[in-house]
């Protein structure tokens, strides 16, 4: 697509559906959003910009590649569940730790993991799908 | 009952050692080289030791027990119960397996991979030790499964030729399909008695025999103890697996692995036995394999074969004992057991030997050997006596404890005795027939000049041997501290026993003597016998069971594969064609017999703008059928996802809402991004095809409205929801419960949830490069 108009939209559109997914993780807890969501409102940003500028330029701007998400997410959920062997309590089980009066949790991290996961799922499958010819990394 | 006395005791560390050893054995093998069968037998024989230490106690009718938990929900634990009948085993097993080491540290030299052999042979040892010596029935299920490994590992040690693959594989499904019976027979064993711990299980011997499961559970065992133990009609694998080193088949198909199906059914028997259908099932399968073992023992000229074909007899005649199910008859299968091990032991040791030294295993071209081999010559003739069951050997005792066992059966008797003594004339003659043609007669014609085996290739034979004929001289240890305690396991009952090797003059002895008559008479006349079995059996035997199982193998793959490309024919229609045909039979049949549609439902009032919503959806929906433009069809499934998330919304569950409406989102412009590809959209169903899409969609469709309406008024259990509201904030300290249950409550299912997505995503990326290399590769 060469529209002047969705590739200049896309270059504010793409920085506010990441704020904006970062602030639905983050108050996921306590009211509607969560890594999930937040995990798809990133993904629409980053494929409305694949859709207006190609997708080498846009995976070539990302610091990690989808594919590195992907497995990130993975880790850091299957990572998060591990914390709670240490405190004798079965794996996944919650763990909740109290930082300057913040309450940070294994849940927390599970929710990055998801977020992170949706967001490279997403992404390889666009990119797939969006580009055939084209050898990326 | 024995008296169970329980100590605390680390009866299982000397199998966690020799599992460790396995594992050890192919470093020890690099650095050590020749001297690694002294090595690795030390620990074998310290085992041995340690358990013969143990027969003391256990000689006083004590029975040790000690149990870890594994799965204790499902009763599964490793328990370790040692009375008589698995302390015999245990001193067969250690023993044995020291000298088949020592032996094997000589005669692997120079073969390819032998450290992984050690490993293997090792390996097999510690999951025998483990099989007998586990108190439960499904930790002793696993360690029998170990060993059916084992030992395809085993015969199959010569990879690279195709008789040794094809005869692993042969003795691996063989015995894996009865492990798999056997596995049945245990947990509809736990069903009645709802336990697994073989101690617990002796006092349910009533219980388990008069449930209507018995004869299911006695015909499951006995396919797994028959197959273990080559019992007709499962035989053939073992002459088989002779293709295997020989070290394998001492100690394996010979000594021990294959008595593990002996050793069930006498651990069983006393919960088991004793009923009809045992003694008929144990006496008939028994007398078959013990007659036609020794009657093909007779026809081989394959050493080895001779070998196997005479175990099998052996363990024919071990089935058929412990099937008579009478003291004596015990008494005589746990003393032939004994004797067995030893001889049969030592005669493959010395094949194996023999085979090193000339080159041959082939009886026709082997002869007069006395004269270069004299050691081996010496040994193999106590061994050859002491199966043809002459004096002062133990197997004289043996064969006497038998014929006397047979000879007070009521009723069937005569029978026995006759098949049973026929075979040990076949016995006789077969061991005149080695012991004459190989070591005596005109030198033979080997390919390899004879001359005698080192220290190491005759200790391990030469002691079995010797104990052969100290154990007949001073049997009285054996009788108090071993074979008492094993019979009074079996019989679960104290039995003491006294073994003598000389009984008097009486009917027994005269049996005795008509039998190695009989056999030197066939011996003597062999040149006319023997080769009008070998043409008897060319007319008669041309069902081999062997072939016929390939057969059945091959026809089954074949079938297998017919069927995998039925359902699974590579076309993405025919899978969801199946896939929701099958679910929706299924469901169907279920909501018929049980209703869906409550009569007593009423219809809430709807808002208008709900009614709106679905009066919209299903517009969109029968434009999504009907329209002839791709774009359309989707857009407008998006509008039916759209007024699904509103629904959402409406009723609250707004996190549900906003993922429906971004994932819709994401989904349709996903979807133009496919058709974007697509060619020109044109009709290629026929009308029939279309048809028949039309009614699987609608009685799909029809099996998920059904199942909503029944999922409405079907509450079985109390709604969860109230636990999740209650203490969403108290335990997930989250006020979003949808989101606390997906991060804390349930996260072991998101994690599975995202886990699909990462593989659905790795299957789309596969997918499309897969025709770009393609492609690619094309130009």
């Amino acid at each position: 697509m060469n529209s002047k108009i969705i590739q200049i939209a896309a270059r504010f559109i793409k920085p506010m559906f990441l704020l904006i997914s970062l602030l639905v993780l983050y108050r996921g807890h306590n009211l509607p959003g969560g890594g999930f969501i937040g995990g798809l409102l990133a993904a629409a940003g980053y494929i409305f910009y694949m859709m207006a500028y190609g997708v080498k330029s846009t995976i070539k701007k990302m610091w990690i590649k989808p594919f590195r998400l992907m497995a990130m997410g993975l880790l850091l959920a299957f990572i998060s569940g591990f914390f709670a062997l240490f405190a004798n309590a079965p794996y996944m089980a919650g763990q909740w730790i109290s930082v300057f009066g913040v309450k940070l949790g294994t849940p927390t991290l599970f929710d990055l993991g998801v977020y992170f996961a949706v967001v490279g799922v997403l992404l390889t499958i666009m990119m797939s799908i969006l580009d055939k010819q084209e050898k990326w990394d | 009952m024995a008296d169970l006395k329980i100590y605390e005791m680390e009866l299982y560390l000397p199998i966690a050692a020799i599992f460790l050893l396995a594992f050890l054995a192919p470093f020890i093998q690099k650095r050590a080289g020749s001297a690694a069968g002294w090595i690795l037998a030390l620990l074998p024989a310290f085992s041995f030791f340690y358990y013969l230490g143990l027969s003391i106690d256990i000689g006083f009718g004590v029975a040790i027990y000690e149990s870890f938990a594994w799965i204790p929900s499902l009763g599964i634990n490793f328990s370790f119960y040692l009375d008589g009948l698995s302390l015999l085993f245990l001193l067969l097993i250690t023993s044995i397996g020291a000298l088949v080491l020592v032996y094997a540290g000589y005669y692997m030299k120079g073969y390819a991979l032998n450290d992984r052999f050690y490993m293997y042979l090792i390996f097999f040892m510690a999951s025998m030790m483990g099989l007998v010596l586990s108190g439960n029935l499904i930790s002793m299920f696993v360690f029998w499964e170990l060993t059916s490994v084992s030992s395809f590992m085993l015969i199959g040690f010569f990879h690279e030729k195709p008789e040794s693959r094809s005869a692993a594989l042969q003795a691996l499904l063989i015995t894996v399909l009865g492990g798999l019976a056997l596995l049945a027979g245990f947990v509809l064993i736990n069903q009645i008695t709802g336990t697994y711990e073989i101690i617990d299980l002796l006092s349910q011997r009533d219980a388990i025999q008069s449930s209507p499961f018995y004869f299911t559970i006695l015909l499951l065992v006995l396919a797994g103890a028959f197959t273990k133990s080559a019992q007709f009609p499962f035989h053939f694998w073992l002459p088989n697996a002779m293709a295997g080193p020989t070290p394998v088949s001492a100690f394996l198909h010979s000594a021990t692995m294959v008595k593990a199906g002996i050793y069930l059914l006498m651990r069983v028997a006393p919960l088991l036995g004793g009923t009809l259908a045992w003694k008929t099932g144990l006496t008939t399968i028994g007398v078959i394999t013990m007659f036609l073992g020794a009657y093909f023992a007779l026809t081989q000229t394959d050493l080895k074969k001779v070998l196997a074909y005479t175990t099998i007899s052996a363990l024919g005649t071990l089935v058929l004992l412990v099937g008579i199910d009478t003291k004596e008859s015990i008494k005589a299968a746990i003393i032939f057991l004994v004797v067995h091990s030893l001889y049969k032991g030592s005669l493959f040791m010395l094949a194996g030997s023999i085979d090193k030294k000339t080159g041959t295993r082939n009886l026709k071209q082997l002869g007069g050997l006395s004269k270069t081999m004299p050691y081996t010559t010496f040994v193999a003739l106590v061994a050859l006596f002491s199966m043809a069951g002459l004096p002062p050997f133990i197997g004289f005792i043996g064969k006497e404890l038998i014929y006397e066992a047979k000879v007070a059966v009521p009723g069937t008797a005569n029978f026995l005795l006759y098949t049973g003594m026929l075979s040990n004339v076949l016995m006789v003659a077969v061991s005149a027939h080695i012991a004459w043609g190989v070591f005596f007669g005109k030198k033979g014609n080997t390919p390899l000049q004879p001359s005698e085996t080192p220290f190491r290739l005759w200790l391990g034979p030469g002691v079995l041997a010797l104990l052969s004929l100290l154990l007949a001289i001073f049997p009285s240890f054996l009788a108090e501290n071993i074979v008492s305690p094993a019979i009074s396991a079996v019989r679960a009952s104290d039995i003491n026993v006294k073994i003598k090797l000389w009984h008097g003059f009486n009917l027994v002895l005269l049996l005795s003597f008509i039998t190695v008559v009989c056999g030197i008479f066939i011996f003597v006349f062999r040149n006319t016998i023997i080769p009008f079995f070998v043409k008897a059996n060319g007319l008669l035997v041309r069902f081999r069971f062997a072939d016929e199982f390939s057969r059945l193998i091959d026809n089954f793959l074949i079938f297998t594969k017919k069927k995998t490309n039925f359902i699974q024919g590579g076309i993405q229609r025919i899978y969801l064609l199946v896939i929701f045909i099958v679910t929706s039979l299924f469901v169907w049949y279920q909501l018929f017999y049980t209703g869906f549609w409550n009569t007593s439902y009423e219809f809430g009032v709807m808002p208008f703008y709900a009614v709106g919503l679905v009066l919209i959806m299903i517009a969109a929906t029968l434009l999504t059928v009907i329209t002839k433009s791709r774009l359309t069809a989707i857009i407008s499934m998006g509008v039916v996802g759209w007024g699904i998330a509103l629904i959402f919304a409406f009723y609250g569950a707004v996190d549900l809402a906003i993922t429906q409406i971004m994932v819709e989102t994401l989904v349709v412009v996903l979807f133009v991004m496919v058709v974007y590809h697509l060619p020109v959209f044109k009709n290629f169903s026929s009308k029939a095809t279309r048809v028949r899409d039309a009614i699987v969609a609608i009685v799909f469709g029809g099996f998920m409205t059904g199942l909503t309406l029944k999922a409405d008024y079907l509450n079985m259990y109390p709604a969860i929801s109230e636990f999740y509201n209650q203490n969403s904030l108290s335990l997930g300290k989250g006020r979003n419960i949808v989101n606390v249950i997906l991060v804390d409550f349930r996260a072991m299912d998101t994690m599975g949830e995202v886990l699909v997505l990462v593989i659905a995503a790795l299957g789309v990326f596969s997918l499309m490069r897969l025709k770009i290399i393609k492609s690619k590769k094309a130009n």
